[in-house]
């Protein structure tokens, strides 16, 4: 027992060892530590900052949704409004044609209408004349056709 | 356990294993086996952490990096707890301190007898010595020239911060000034400040030295249960029960206490250093 010399050889052999650890295994082990903590830290800051991305992103979407809800309920009205619009237009355009045609064939009918009178008339004069030729023929018995002459000249 | 058996009194084996492997004279005396044990003991612990020094990365750490940076983390925390300044040296000492000491307080847990047993039948068969005369201690924290070693160099540490962090100037000043501001009183100061500054490593290699000896001294005892059984009896298996309990519960309570004794030096180192580096 006691202090010898085995100190002083302790004493180095200590110094190598904290050399060595000094320079190979300390710096490499805390440099990986740091290095690891500062990749936690980012992993960390951009999970937060995914986070708040999704945030705004889900509002953002939100706005763009109901921004197109309404440009889609707007063009809708609009579409309706037009809609009614044409089928209003058409409608009286055909209203306007149909009142047309009806005016045209108004027109006609009243035009043949009074053509076929005016035949009619010129075949009844000429009826009358030819059947009075035939009764004057035959026998003129004005008193017995009177009547009938009468009658005729009345219907005309 | 005994060499011849019944041939060794308790009191000549305790005496055998209290001797140290020795090569030289008086105080010029190197205790080998220290000096061996601690180196290896040193080496190997610089081997696995350099292993993981070598392939650490910052990326999933495998199990010994793991294991490293445990110990690396905790060293850190301890040093950053009381140590303020920037220095590249006192963590690396601590964790050196820490581990290396804890090694060789460990060496108290490998049964007694294996390691001497093993060194004498080297030492006698390969290289003729008397057997009787091979001496073997394996516990370098039982060596008071080890621990001594280490607080001395702590010792030296404490005067290199002391002048890097106050400077030489308020450092000597601290010295004849402390703790008594009065120039009455410089003879006094410097009395005291050198039994305080002397204290410490006494102080730091004693406590590690006295608990590691009488825990190798314990396990001596314990071992002595069964030394002079010659055959087997009632009487021995008993003995050799007892023995073992009492073995088993002493390196039990142990683990605790080379843990503790490795922390307690590191963390004293850092207080001693951070004290002669700050300002009080």
């Amino acid at each position: 027992m006691g202090i010898n010399a085995t100190m002083f050889v302790q004493m180095a052999v200590f110094a190598a060892f904290v050399w060595f650890t000094m320079k190979f295994v300390w710096p490499p082990i805390t440099k990986a530590m740091e290095e690891r903590q500062t990749r936690i830290s980012e992993g960390l800051a951009a999970a937060e900052r995914g986070t708040r991305e999704l945030a705004n992103a889900q509002g953002e979407k939100d706005a763009v949704l109901r921004e197109a809800r309404e440009q889609a309920a707007n063009i809708v009205a609009q579409a309706n409004a037009r809609h009614a619009e044409i089928v209003e237009e058409a409608k009286s355009a055909a209203q306007a044609e149909a009142d047309r045609i009806q005016a045209g064939a108004q027109a006609e009918l009243e035009q043949q209408v009074a053509q076929a009178r005016e035949a009619l008339r010129a075949q009844v004069a000429t009826l009358a004349v030819e059947g009075a030729g035939r009764v004057i023929n035959k026998e003129l018995d004005g008193n017995a056709h009177a009547a009938l002459l009468d009658d005729l000249a009345a219907q005309l | 356990m005994a060499t011849e058996a019944g041939a060794v009194s308790p009191a000549g084996y305790i005496t055998h294993h209290l001797q140290h492997w020795t090569v030289g004279e008086g105080f010029w005396t190197v205790n080998v086996d220290t000096v061996l044990y601690s180196t290896v003991l040193g080496v190997f612990f610089l081997f696995f952490f350099r292993m993981a020094a070598k392939t650490a990365t910052a990326d999933v750490p495998g199990k010994l990096q793991n294991f490293v940076e445990i110990l690396v983390d905790f060293v850190d925390n301890s040093v950053k707890e009381s140590f303020h300044g920037k220095d590249k040296l006192i963590a690396p000492l601590a964790l050196t301190i820490f581990v290396w000491v804890f090694l060789w307080n460990f060496m108290d847990l490998i049964p007694v007898d294996l390691l001497p047993r093993l060194a004498t039948w080297v030492g006698s068969i390969f290289f003729g010595a008397d057997p009787h005369h091979v001496y073997h201690r394996v516990v370098p924290s039982a060596d008071m020239s080890a621990t001594f070693g280490l607080s001395m160099s702590v010792f030296l540490l404490i005067f290199v911060y002391g002048f890097r962090g106050k400077g030489a100037i308020k450092f000597s000043k601290e010295f004849l000034f402390h703790p008594f501001d009065h120039f009455l009183f410089v003879p006094f100061n410097l009395v005291l400040n050198i039994v305080e500054y002397l204290a410490k490593p006494v102080s730091l290699s004693l406590r590690l030295f006295g608990n590691l000896y009488a825990g190798e001294l314990v396990f001596i005892l314990i071992a002595l249960f069964t030394l002079q059984s010659t055959e087997v009896s009632a009487l021995t298996v008993g003995l050799g029960i007892g023995q073992f309990v009492a073995g088993l519960a002493w390196a039990l309570f142990h683990i605790l206490v080379i843990t503790l004794q490795a922390f307690v030096f590191m963390t004293l180192t850092i207080v001693y250093l951070s004290m002669a580096y700050e300002d009080h």
